[in-house]
């Protein structure tokens, strides 16, 4: 029971110390900038594979699902690898301007700490969005392909499922911005409507 | 035994962490610590701060080791009040 304890203290010390990490490094909003902007790539192009698909030649379940988990594992490849790089430079430029204004190493300090730790917790959250979102899209073909009843053709599912997701992400951004989350959440769709119709008119 | 009672220190800071911050984790060093910030000078980057430390044994190393965590200076050290107590047997 005190093991229990001792081990809930310890992570929700760990969890304050990388949130503290995270207000120092000031990486918290850009956090939610990231989130968003990478699930809202993941959900649309999830969202265009499935139009190609479906106005393709019927294709094997398969092969659908292989090509969307591809282009899902690179788009998480890509939002981690891009985020870290790009946050590590952007961090390690503004600890050199501190250290130029307090005239001494802050390699050992929190603020060093921060520029090290703060680009791999922004790249999590960069790589793992859009993968998350494309693999919560995917789920009606793995339902489909495990012999699971489905009101519609798995792939109608899966569009319904990324402009679901889309609607969330715009609830979301409703919520942070402090405007009414349906507005903001139609607002979304819609986008994400027209990038369908655009998809529609170019390959259907 | 000689106790410190008192120092007041003079710090340059970055703008994070700020004084809220810088307070209470000085006076969560020790029983009894009493900390009193006052910011000095602001600078775009930086701010200097004197910091009025009381308590009944004040650790002056762990106080500079928390300081230079924070990513601060230690500049100078203005004042210090040290007692000699006698123990009682």
């Amino acid at each position: 029971m005190n093991m229990k304890l001792a081990k809930r203290a310890l992570f929700k010390r760990v969890l304050t110390d990388y949130l503290f990490l995270l207000k120092l490094a000031k990486s918290d909003d850009i956090i939610r900038r990231y989130f968003v902007v990478n699930g809202f790539d993941g959900a649309l192009t999830m969202l265009g594979l499935m139009m190609g698909f479906v106005f393709s030649r019927p294709a094997d379940l398969n092969i659908v699902m292989n090509v969307c988990l591809g282009a899902a594992v690179a788009l998480g490849m890509s939002g981690l690898s891009s985020a870290y790089v790009s946050e590590t430079a952007e961090r390690q430029r503004k600890l050199s301007r501190l250290e130029d204004a307090m005239v001494c190493d802050l390699s050992g300090s929190d603020h060093g700490k921060a520029a090290k730790h703060a680009p791999i917790l922004v790249a999590l959250v960069n790589g793992s969005a859009p993968l998350l979102i494309c693999l919560f899209i995917l789920t009606p073909l793995w339902l489909a392909n495990a012999d699971i009843w489905l009101p519609l053709p798995p792939l109608y599912c899966a569009i319904l499922m990324a402009l679901f997701m889309v609607f969330l992400l715009g609830v979301f951004l409703g919520r942070i911005a402090g405007v009414w989350w349906l507005k903001s959440g139609i607002e979304t769709l819609f986008l994400a409507i027209v990038t369908a119709s655009l998809i529609y008119f170019i390959t259907g | 035994m000689v106790t410190i009672k008192r120092m007041l220190l003079d710090v340059l800071k970055p703008h994070e962490p700020g004084i809220f911050k810088v307070a209470s984790d000085i006076a969560g060093l020790g029983d009894h610590y009493s900390v009193k910030v006052s910011v000095v000078e602001l600078d775009k980057q930086t701010e200097t701060i004197k910091l009025e430390i009381t308590g009944d044994t004040l650790d002056f190393e762990l106080i500079a080791a928390t300081l230079k965590g924070m990513g601060a200076s230690l500049h100078s050290v203005d004042e210090v009040i040290a007692t000699n107590e006698h123990e009682t047997r």
